[in-house]
């Protein structure tokens, strides 16, 4: 089985891979790059724990090949601080307790920043729509979403 | 979970698609969104020696009007037809149908393409493209062809097309005025498949009677269900609320679910009665006849 040069873009720095084709994207941000913030839970596209921003959409990295991947921008929650300030989401959910065990929580962080990039202003109904593809078990959502609307409030 | 080694192909245009296709035969596979495709293949449901990635073929994703036709290109995202104006407003049954397929996340990823093209009666727009009178373009070593929306499920997974032919458009008429289609459909949760689903698309005449009518179901049998008989039964009637009962116990009586954790045989018969019911009255409500 051949393998496939790659090139990608994540957080802002260009980095190069050779994979193979059935490497998944997750695997290669873990693994590969040795980037762990991003989790792999169930690994069958249900909880999101794996969320990464691809080409500016959040998407499941867990059911994405590494080699689908290529030529692409990725942000995994490693990116979303900046210059040492932390991204508005994770002061939200960091004032308004948006996580319990944490660990769903880079895979909502990838969701809501993308969610407020797309809708400066999301109601309640906007927000738990977005999130309805990462499942969090500890906090019953209500801390989240409020961690999302403090974020909304701070980036306008 | 990793899937069972393959070759990935990355064609840049559909004649190289179909020319890879046909060389590997049925050791490949079209990879579109992958949301189906990919947890199959990790979970070592499905293997294939070799997939062909159609994802960087130029002019796939598209959503236009064109001759009477709502036309939209197999790799058009879920996410796109979602915030489109040209499907609310042309296709509402569809607009219904898209926030209801798996979650935003996968929705980012999977395509039309791949939602009606795999043969999964669990997938939500195969009944909706039967209600619709939808017809799939495909391409082949010898050209296009078209195939009607209700002459394309075969059997479960299994489609008309040929293993070296793709699905490269999805064309739905347009609806003429006085039509209203709905999707009713009932799912545990986000992310589920339907316990049953109902879509429905009619066309009211100038005296309020049904002059067509397509209703079709969603996991009620090996393939999408087109329930012809319930269709035809409204046909020049005036629906009132006895003849939508009649036709969705008439569809309900088509649909042949199994058994899982999602409910009884008998439960999801009457839930697709119910459904289809539901459509029918939101259908008909948006054609203007109630």
């Amino acid at each position: 089985m051949a393998k496939h040069k790659i090139s990608v873009t994540i957080n802002g720095a260009a980095r190069e891979a050779e994979v193979e084709s059935r490497l998944l994207l997750v695997h290669l941000i873990r693994e590969v790059f040795g980037m762990t913030g991003t989790h792999v839970g169930c690994d069958t596209s249900h909880c999101g724990a794996c969320t990464v921003v691809l080409d500016g959409n959040p998407v499941k990295s867990c059911t994405v090949l590494a080699v689908q991947a290529d030529g692409a921008k990725i942000t995994t929650v490693e990116g979303l601080e900046q210059g040492g300030k932390l991204h508005p989401v994770q002061e939200g959910f960091t004032e308004k307790h948006g996580l319990q065990c944490g660990f769903c929580t880079p895979g909502m962080l990838m969701t809501t920043s993308a969610l407020l990039e797309r809708n400066k202003n999301p109601s309640e109904q906007e927000i738990r729509e977005a999130i309805s593809g990462n499942l969090c078990r500890c906090t019953g959502y209500v801390n989240i979403v409020k961690a999302v609307q403090y974020a909304a409030e701070k980036m306008r | 979970m990793i899937p069972a080694a393959f070759d990935y192909h990355r064609p840049a245009s559909l004649d190289e698609a179909v020319g890879l296709l046909t060389r590997h035969g049925d050791q490949a596979k079209v990879l579109s969104g992958g949301m189906s495709l990919l947890p199959m293949m990790k979970l070592r449901l499905a293997s294939f020696a070799h997939l062909v990635d159609i994802g960087r073929v130029p002019g796939l994703e598209y959503i236009k009007e064109d001759g009477g036709f709502l036309k939209i290109g197999a790799m058009t995202r879920q996410a796109a037809l979602e915030r489109s104006d040209l499907v609310k407003g042309k296709c509402p049954i569809l607009a219904d149908a898209v926030p209801l397929i798996a979650d935003p996340l996968v929705r980012n990823r999977g395509t039309v393409g791949g939602n009606v093209a795999n043969g999964d009666p669990g997938n939500d727009q195969p009944a909706i493209m039967l209600a619709l009178g939808a017809t799939f373009v495909a391409r082949g070593p010898k050209g296009e062809r078209s195939i009607a929306a209700n002459q394309f499920y075969k059997g479960l997974y299994s489609t008309a097309l040929a293993p070296n032919e793709i699905l490269t458009e999805v064309r739905i008429p347009v609806p003429p005025a006085r039509s209203g289609g709905a999707y009713a459909k009932l799912k545990r949760k986000t992310g589920d498949f339907a316990v049953a689903a109902a879509a429905v698309q009619l066309t009211l005449n100038t005296s309020g009677a049904v002059e067509r009518c397509g209703i079709a179901l969603t996991n009620a049998g090996l393939t999408p269900v087109e329930t012809a008989d319930a269709a035809k039964f409204l046909v020049g009637r005036k629906p009132d609320d006895k003849a939508i009962a009649e036709a969705a116990k008439m569809a309900a009586a088509k649909s042949s679910p199994s058994a899982d954790r999602r409910g009884s045989v008998e439960y999801k018969k009457e839930m697709a009665r119910v459904l289809t019911a539901r459509a029918l009255k939101k259908a008909l409500e948006r054609a203007g006849g109630k």
